[in-house]
């Protein structure tokens, strides 16, 4: 009967999904209670966030330079019709410092170290690295992971305060130098508009939950990955994928408890 | 502790990161324009705030001298009462006169405040006695329509 062999492997994915959920779950509790050695030898953190953070630095910066050139230039299209350029500042500030910052920041960041994160720690387990540890005593939560998760969930808000930095000077390199928006008007309106406790600080809070989340992500799809070639590609995939959706999901939730048209 | 250039590479990225969020603050944010000077508290009445916000400024003259700290519904006048924060530094005659006006035509909203001639200061916590609400675009138009129709 290939209905019910249907029905039933519907079933069964779904199943699956949420027991794979709980585990995720146990997983990010057990890193959180194991992560005590990785800030004693703080180095271990350092050393990943160098991986993480360091080696993300150059796509975070071209992609918020290009991300503000862009705002600049449709925002001003847009607000020409109004003629309102005035107020292309805190259109370019505002979209980056509460959205495009901190969610496309932490999608490159899902895309070029929460991948990597997947692919070393699925490797490690396929060449029984990871079994090494635990044979001689060494709880690789603690080691391997505890320390990736910290170097994530601190590298994050920095990329993406970075990535709106630049994205703001690429709005003001197309709007103040290349159209002739007025100079002062750019950073005035800008300075009326940002709040710093509701605007900047909710930006810093997305990042991190962001960061949170990805992190998490990755490194769990990296344990649980099967210890094969196939294995660890599917499990590399499925991090892009999940970490993807979850940032986007995350992000309106909370938008949506952020930014109730106060 | 030995010191390797990894640690150099870390801390450039942390070093800027906060340089990132400073920038953000100050030259994005209006953190730098929070007053951090000692303030006094002061209150008015008007029939309609419109779009006025709290953190919006106040200004006399054209200078900000203090900050719109919250607006609530007085309950017993059914006016909305918007306390105001003014810098220390600035003293206004008893009969000053507190407006909502607009920076713009489409720009945001702070109270503007035009002093008169007493020779007493308005003191913590007192009162604006004169002020003038917020001006709604949809009144005017439709003050305009009737005024257009009984001419005909």
């Amino acid at each position: 009967m290939p209905l019910i062999k249907s029905v039933r492997a519907v079933g069964h994915s779904a199943v699956d999904s949420v027991w794979r959920l709980g585990v995720a779950s146990r997983f990010l509790a057990m890193t959180l209670l194991q992560s005590g050695m990785s800030f004693r030898r703080f180095q271990l953190i350092v050393k990943e966030m160098f991986s993480s953070g360091v080696m993300s630095l150059i796509i975070i910066g071209v992609a918020g330079l290009f991300v503000g050139m862009v705002l600049g230039l449709q925002g001003f299209e847009t607000l020409k019709r109004y003629g309102s350029e005035s107020a292309l500042g805190s259109l370019v500030a505002l979209s980056l410092v509460r959205e495009l910052g901190p969610v496309l920041a932490a999608l490159l960041f899902a895309s070029r170290a929460g991948s990597a994160m997947t692919a070393e720690i699925g490797l490690m387990k396929a060449t029984e690295q990871i079994a090494a540890m635990e044979m001689m005593a060494v709880n690789p939560v603690a080691r391997v992971v505890a320390p990736r998760f910290w170097a994530g969930v601190i590298s994050m808000p920095l990329l993406a305060a970075l990535f709106s930095a630049m994205g703001v000077f690429g709005g003001y390199v197309v709007g103040v130098v290349m159209i002739g928006v007025d100079e002062g008007s750019f950073w005035s309106q800008m300075q009326a508009s940002v709040d710093f406790r509701d605007d900047i600080i909710n930006g810093v809070i997305k990042s991190f939950v962001f960061g949170v989340a990805v992190t998490v992500i990755a490194l769990f799809e990296g344990f649980d990955a099967p210890p094969t070639a196939e294995g660890v590609s599917g499990a590399t995939t499925r991090t892009v994928v999940e970490s993807s959706l979850a940032i986007l999901m995350l992000d309106f939730i909370l938008t949506a408890f952020m930014f109730r048209g106060v | 502790m030995q010191r390797t250039t990894l640690d150099l590479w870390v801390g450039a990225f942390v070093v800027a990161g906060i340089a990132a969020l400073v920038v953000l603050a100050l030259k994005v944010g209006n953190l730098s324009t929070y007053n951090v000077s000692e303030t006094y508290q002061l209150s008015a009445y008007f029939t309609n705030v419109g779009g006025l916000k709290a953190t919006a400024s106040v200004r006399s003259a054209g200078v900000l001298v203090g900050r719109v700290s919250s607006i609530t519904l007085d309950s017993d006048r059914y006016e909305a009462k918007v306390t105001v924060s003014i810098d220390k530094r600035y003293q206004f005659p008893k009969d000053t006169f507190a407006n909502i006006l607009t920076s713009g035509l489409l720009g945001e909203q702070y109270i503007g405040l035009i002093p008169g001639g007493d020779e007493e200061v308005l003191q913590d916590g007192e009162v604006f006695r004169k002020t003038q609400s917020a001006i709604v675009l949809e009144d005017l138009i439709g003050k305009f329509l009737f005024s257009q129709a009984d001419a005909k």
